[in-house]
Formats: structure tokens, sequence, C-alpha cells
């Protein structure tokens, strides 16, 4: 069986997860690898999530936001923008390829964007392979201490 | 009646948490008072076969420190598991991995191809010298450990109680500790985390903070601080956002930035992952080039943000490649 990428997408509430509707309720065709999380905002995904995500079998994560100086909450998607690339060195440091954390800036007028990025992204992760961790492998998860 | 037994153990150890329990000074007579101590390798002559030849559970109390890095440190952390009823994993190694789970940031392989051929200081016959587990003499077999390739802390080889974390936990902790035990009073819920509490090292912290907006990161050395404002508002990179507190804060106060050694802070899973928001959060730049160069500042985020919790982390360790 030929091997389909999973992608975890983090898409903020107010632009791109619209976006991202609006591509649906337009009938574009995109792939269907990406599987949507939404949050208020690109500035609620905590690094933490990212992590959790590969370590829980995903083959890449994508984090959408508003465009800059678009934030529903004024400043959230510049905190992302540190954010995420701050996130990629650590990612690669730990040995994985950093193309497969992403950070895009979606409105909600860009359904077609949306759908661009999706198939965009699909295939790279395809042709990345899946990601294999050490992680993977241990059963026991870490559990945060109250 | 019979005095509790107390047991004590280093696993990948520097010995720090038995100094920091001697540390508690003419109280180790009352502990030794209170308890019987059954086990103690680094102080008193007990062997493994003692421990072996001890009933299931009967052992009260067992300290455990060091993260599991090989086969000795593995068999031993089993053993003393089915000898005792309250295990603690005690000390930043043991709780999440500590200072020798920086070597999951490499391979075993690695790892010893520098220390045993390419060191500067090694001198190689024949390719190098690998230690084997077992080399046959005229004597008979020499057995040693087998090193993993992965450290691990305490609870990822078996079921802990409690966690003490510190790198060493501070004395008046560990007395607090085993005040507690020595007084009967009810124990905390399983899995509870003792002798540090429930906020951030930024919180013991003397320091003046204000609003921050980071421009540029100094190392230490780099700057002379000023004692009274908060290490991170002048740009050295500290571990208190993303560190427990229970320490008193004795880094900061002498001038040094937190390292993390009291590990995250309550409900964070991964240190390092809630270090890189923080910062995220005060860094002053929204150009994308800026803030590469901004972030260029920072030397080995990994060492410095998973130094002691690496193990313990998410991803646990960087991947072979």
């Amino acid at each position: 069986m030929a091997f389909e990428p999973k992608i975890i997408g983090f898409l903020c509430n107010w632009c791109s997860y619209t976006g991202a509707d609006l591509a649906g309720v337009s009938r574009i065709k995109s792939a269907p690898n990406v599987r949507v999380i939404r949050t208020m905002c690109s500035g609620r995904v905590d690094p933490a999530f990212v992590l959790k995500a590969f370590q829980l079998g995903a083959d890449g994560v994508i984090v959408m936001g508003c465009h800059l100086g678009d934030c529903h909450y004024q400043e959230g998607n510049y905190k992302t923008i540190r954010r995420i690339p701050f996130l990629k060195r650590l990612v690669k440091d730990f040995g994985i390829d950093p193309r497969r954390l992403r950070l895009e800036w979606v409105s909600a007028s860009e359904g077609d964007r949306f759908a661009a990025i999706v198939n965009e992204m699909t295939e790279e992760i395809r042709n990345l392979g899946p990601l294999k961790l050490y992680a993977h492998n241990d059963i026991q998860q870490p559990v945060a201490h109250h | 009646m019979a005095k509790p037994k107390l047991a004590l153990y280093w696993a990948a150890s520097c010995g720090g948490c038995e100094i920091a329990v001697l540390d508690i000074h003419e109280k180790i007579l009352d502990v030794a008072n209170a308890f019987d101590i059954v086990f103690w390798p680094v102080a008193l002559d007990f062997k493994y076969e003692d421990v072996r030849a001890m009933e299931d559970k009967s052992i009260d109390l067992c300290l455990f420190n060091g993260s599991i890095r090989n086969s000795e440190n593995l068999e031993i952390a089993h053993l003393l598991r089915a000898k005792s009823k309250v295990l603690v994993a005690f000390g930043s190694c043991a709780l999440e991995g500590g200072i020798p789970g920086l070597a999951n940031l490499t391979t075993k392989e690695a790892i010893w191809n520098y220390v045993y051929k390419e060191s500067p200081s090694t001198v190689t016959k024949n390719g190098g010298t690998f230690p084997q587990t077992h080399t046959m003499m005229p004597e008979g077999a020499i057995e040693i450990p087998e090193m993993w390739e992965t450290v691990k802390a305490l609870d990822q080889v078996v079921d802990v109680e409690y966690y003490v974390p510190g790198c060493p936990p501070q004395p008046e902790r560990i007395w607090a500790v085993m005040e507690h035990i020595i007084s009967g009073k009810p124990l905390p819920p399983k899995g509870s985390i003792l002798g540090a509490t429930d906020k951030t090292c930024c919180d013991e912290c003397p320091r003046e903070r204000k609003e921050k907006k980071l421009k540029k990161f100094f190392r230490p050395y780099e700057i002379q601080p000023d004692p009274n404002e908060c290490l991170l508002d002048q740009g050295i990179v500290c571990m208190g956002p993303a560190t427990r507190s229970g320490c008193d804060a004795l880094c900061t106060k002498a001038n040094m930035p937190c390292r993390g050694c009291y590990g995250p802070p309550p409900n964070v899973v991964d240190q390092g992952a809630k270090m890189v928001s923080a910062l995220s959060s005060v860094i002053d730049a929204q150009d994308p080039q800026e803030i590469e160069s901004i972030l260029d500042q920072i030397a080995d985020p990994m060492g410095t943000f998973y130094r002691f919790s690496l193990a313990h982390s998410i991803l646990r360790r960087v991947e072979k490649l």
C-alpha cells in the first residue's frame, strides 16, 4: 500500500479555519491528508503540541494563522512567527527534517491558497517518507506532574 | 517496634545527591536513629546479595538517584522496586534523566568512538580498544554491564511512588521529606513531587521583573549583569520561567541564570518546548530575518533548554541519522 502522509494541521479559528472551510464549500479539490485541529489563535499552538503530534505518529505538522496585522487578538500571530521558526530549529536538532514543520498565513478568503498549501505539503511529505522516531517504540508517554 | 528500613542507591549518578543527604549535617544522626539503613553503597558496606535476600516490599523507603544508563542500573532498579514499599526518584537524574540524559543528543557509537579512539589524548592500537561485556581470562570470565543506547529516567523503567527534584535536591527539602516520613503523617498521593513547590523559579527569585522586550541575547560571561534586575530582562537566557520552584532561586541569587534542574513546572510535560514558547513571547521582533538573527544568538538551545530533562521530554532523544 502506498504511503499516505498523516499531517496534523493547527488552524486558527478566525482566518485559516474559515479559509479551509471556504475551500470546502467552493468544492476545491485537495489532498485529504491534513487532519485539522482548530485553535482560537495560531499563538495558542504550544510547541509541545507539535512535538506530541510527531510522537503520536504525524509525518508532518502545519500551523496556519492570520496574516500579520490581521490577528483577531492583535498580537497572537506575532508570537507564532517567533515560536514556530524557533521550534523548527529544535526539531532539526532532534534529527527530524525541518520541512516536516511548516507555518503559513491563510486568510478567510484564501480557500484556493489553503488547498494549494495542503496539496504541496502532502507531496513534500510523501517524498520525505514516513517519520520514524525512537519515541514511537517506547510506549510509555511522558506525564505532567502536579 | 522495628525501625522503618531505608535504602539509598546510585545508578548513573555523580554522587551529589548522596552528598546532599549528608548535607543535612547533624540531622543525619536523627535519620540514623529513626531508620534502619539497609543498603547505601556509597556509605555502608552492603552488597547486592543482601538486597536479593530481603523480603519483597521489606524496604520502607528507597531513595534512588541517578538515571538508567546501563544493564546494571536497570537490574538494580527492578530489584529495588521489588524490595521497596516506597520508591522515590531522588534528584534530577532519576526524575528526568539529568545530565547523563544529554547523552541522548548523540549515539552510543559516537560516544565510544570519541572516548576510546578519537579523543586527542587517546593512543589507540589496532583501531581502538572497546569495552566488552564478557571477557575470558585464564581465571574465568569478567563481566561488565552493557551500556544502553538511550538514557532513561527511573519512571521509564519501573513504577515510582514519589519524585524529589533538584541537582541536587536542597538539604532542607530532603530533611523535610525525611521528617514527614518519621512523623508518621499520611503520605501524599502517589506520583507527587516532594521537596518542591508548584510555581516557577521566577516566583522565588528576588530580582525585579519588568515587561520583557528582548532584541539581543548574551552569554553570562559577555556582560556584567545588574544584580537586582531579572537576568532574562538583561538578555541572559535563564530557565526560570520553565522550571519548577522549590530551590529558593539559589542560582539567580548568585548572579547565574537558572539551569532548570528542578524540571518542568506543574502540568508541563516538555521543559524545552515550554522554554521555546516562553522566549518566543518576549523576543521583540516581527521581521523573519531579524527573528532568525536574534535566535542565532542563543548558543546551544538543546543543551540549554533540555539540560536536565531530555530523557523525560516528549521526543526523549535525538534520532540516529
